[in-house]
Order: structure tokens, then C-alpha cells, then sequence
């Protein structure tokens, strides 16, 4: 097997477009599963009451990892032929931060809105305005922010690289921190519902 | 529009007021399974992870380029989504993604009767607060995203599992930045 099919030119540019389509669905369809057409549902992750946001990613995140590193580990996938961003450290620190606070102020991510927006949700589609404004105000400021924007450009980062340990152990050590991330947010609803109906009685 | 699932399944006949309870959302580790394993379909077959802020980035530099050409041509972030115009721009696998996610999320949200035209919101917001606190945030996440080469979806899930260092730090930035402002926008959410 030779992946990412795509690059080893199996099919056309035109039916990378049907193939996006169709994956878009099963990704739409996911973050509906998980509830994540609810801005409710996302924001009370950040109140500690319903972990899900976190669940869901790590879960996925998880599988995603795991499989593109048995697909490595078999020789069935180039991951150098895998399109990776280059890490601009402060710019996607100070990125992330700023998405942070919009995320709790707005409720929903780009992915998200487009979700509560298909499903009727106002805010979601209120939401998606907003996102459009703020990347129409980017452009227009980009000529000024530009030097900041592509400072601390490191190149293509591949974290066990960075950590000087092999790409099995980190795997390992993601998978470790993601189970003790579910345990604690496991933990955590039990005792805001607790604390929760304890308060209200 | 629970209403309107109930006319669907009707058998076209006598149109009943059949309203049907939304269903509970899935087990979470079960939809991440599902979520992650549409994401390494991805990276098998394209070589590349989801997106989702990159379409909408093609959409506003369109819309530029149709209000003011030129103005779109000559800045060097818009220019970069517009093509030299022997394919549109909106050709764009991101885009056709996006409008995926839409027809996806509606058909699950039709299947388990969650389709419904609301706001969501907390008890202690006006309507009006909280679609201007909408737009706020998805101004702040537009720009954030810019800024860090991708939102949720192109930097943290994607990245996440290609174990992309700036990836990483970005999405720890995430839930630091959505807790320390959490506080702030408790009347909206509890």
C-alpha cells in the first residue's frame, strides 16, 4: 500500500474535491453525534460541568495518532508526504490564546459553528459572521503584523524530534497523558453534579 | 422544527403534529473513535487533515475580490487565496470539505431530531447579548485562528495527531485562554 494515495497520483484533482465532500460529512456528522452543535454543550467544558470537548478530541486525536503510526511502522504510509504546518511558536501561542478567549465568549470553533448553524442555531450562524469579520480584519492589518506573523519560525517540528525521544514513546506517552486526562475529567463531573445537587437542595 | 422530521415520516398522508423528543448525544469516546478515524482516512488518502477556518478565509477573500479587485489583489493575505482565475477560487478542497461538515451535521442532527431553530444560551442572557457576545467571538476566533495557521480543527486535531510541535503548544494556548476568560462569561453559559 502506497499512502497518501493522493500524492502517489491516484486519483484526480477533481475527485480530491468529492473525496473532501464526503469526508466533510462524516466530520460534520461526528461533531453532531458528540453534541457539539450546541454551544452549551462546548462552553461547559470550561465550567468543569460536561467534559466532552476534551473526550472527544483526545479520543480522537488518539486514534488518528495511533493509526498513522502503525500505518508508518507497516511502511504502508510516507508521513513526509503528509501536509504539516510549520511551528511559528509566539504567533501560534498568542494565536491560540486569542481563539481560547473566543471560543468561551462565542461558544462554538469555525467547525462547530458550521455544525449548530446547519442544525438552526442563530448564534451559530451569527457566529459564523463573526469569524468572517475577524479574518477580514486580519487581512486588511496583515501588511502591519506581518514580521510578527512569521517570527519564530522553526520548520517543519516533529515533537519527538524536538523531545529527543523515539516516535514510539512519544505516541506511548500521549496516549498515557490522554487516559489520565479522561480519568481526571471523569472524576471531575462526579463532582460538580455532586457539588451540583448538593447546592440546589 | 421537530415538526417538520414528523412530516417527513409521515406517509404523506394526514400530516400529524408528531413531535418527536430529541435524542441524548452519543458516548464521547465512541464519536471520537469515529471523529479520528474519519481524520486518518484523511491523512491515508489525501495526505492532508481537516480544516475548517482556511475555507471561510477563501470565502471573505472571494467576496473581497468581488467588491474591490483590486484592493484583494494587492494584499498579500487575500491575494494568496485567489487564484489567477483559470479555476475559481471557491475550487478548493478546503471549501467542498466545509460544505461537507454543513450536509453532515444536518443529517445527523435530522436522524436524531436535534434540528431545531434556537438560540443557545444560558438562563441569565438576553437573546440580544448573547448573538452580539456570537459575533465577538467568532471575530476573536477568525483572527486567532490567522494568526496560529489554524483553529481547532487544522491545528489541534490535525496536528495533534501528526504530533506537530507548534500544534501542540497551540492547542495547550486554547484551553488556557477559554478557561482564564470562562469566569468572565459565566452569566452567559450557567
Amino acid at each position: 500500500m502506497n499512502a497518501p494515495f493522493f500524492k502517489f497520483d491516484m486519483f484526480s484533482v477533481d475527485f480530491s474535491l468529492v473525496i473532501a465532500f464526503v469526508i466533510g460529512i462524516g466530520f460534520g456528522f461526528a461533531l453532531e453525534r458528540g453534541g457539539f452543535g450546541n454551544a452549551r454543550i462546548l462552553a461547559a467544558q470550561f465550567y468543569f460541568t460536561n467534559m466532552r470537548v476534551l473526550k472527544v478530541m483526545f479520543s480522537a486525536i488518539v486514534t488518528a495518532m495511533l493509526g498513522l503510526f502503525f500505518f508508518v511502522a507497516f511502511g504502508w504510509l510516507d508521513l513526509s508526504l503528509v501536509y504539516y504546518t510549520d511551528t511559528n511558536l509566539i504567533p501560534q501561542v498568542v494565536g491560540g490564546f486569542i481563539l481560547g478567549i473566543g471560543f468561551v465568549v462565542g461558544g462554538y470553533c469555525p467547525g462547530t459553528s458550521c455544525v449548530s448553524a446547519a442544525t438552526g442555531r442563530i448564534d451559530g450562524v451569527i457566529y459564523l459572521f463573526g469569524v468572517m469579520a475577524g479574518i477580514f480584519v486580519f487581512g486588511e492589518i496583515f501588511p502591519l503584523i506581518s514580521d510578527f506573523y512569521y517570527s519564530s519560525n522553526m520548520g517543519r517540528v516533529f515533537l519527538p524530534d524536538y523531545l529527543g525521544l523515539s516516535y514510539g514513546m512519544v505516541v506511548f506517552l500521549v496516549v498515557l497523558m490522554a487516559v489520565g486526562a479522561f480519568a481526571a475529567a471523569e472524576w471531575g463531573e462526579r463532582k460538580m453534579a455532586a457539588k451540583k445537587s448538593g447546592g440546589s437542595k | 422544527m421537530t415538526s417538520l422530521t414528523g412530516i417527513f415520516s409521515n406517509k404523506g398522508e394526514a400530516v400529524q403534529e408528531k413531535v418527536y423528543e430529541p435524542k441524548p448525544y452519543s458516548n464521547p469516546y465512541l464519536v471520537g473513535i469515529g471523529l479520528g478515524l474519519v481524520l486518518l482516512a484523511s491523512f491515508v488518502i489525501m495526505g492532508r487533515g481537516l480544516g475548517a477556518s482556511g475555507a471561510f478565509s477563501s470565502v471573505v477573500s472571494v467576496g473581497i475580490q468581488q467588491v474591490a479587485p483590486e484592493h484583494a489583489a494587492n494584499n498579500p493575505y487575500f491575494k494568496e487565496y485567489i487564484s489567477d482565475g483559470t479555476t475559481s477560487p471557491l475550487k478548493d478542497w478546503l471549501v467542498f470539505e466545509v460544505l461537507g461538515v454543513f450536509v453532515g451535521g444536518l443529517i445527523s442532527g435530522l436522524l436524531a431530531h436535534r434540528v431545531k431553530k434556537t438560540v443557545e444560551k444560558g438562563d441569565r442572557i438576553s437573546v440580544r447579548s448573547r448573538l452580539i457576545f456570537a459575533f465577538i467571538g467568532g471575530g476573536l476566533m477568525g483572527f486567532g485562528a490567522k494568526l496560529a495557521r489554524g483553529c481547532t480543527s487544522g491545528q489541534a486535531l490535525t496536528g495533534g495527531a501528526l504530533l506537530n510541535l507548534g500544534s501542540w503548544a497551540f492547542m495547550m494556548m486554547v484551553f488556557a485562554g477559554a478557561y482564564a476568560m470562562a469566569y468572565f462569561m459565566r452569566r452567559q453559559w450557567t
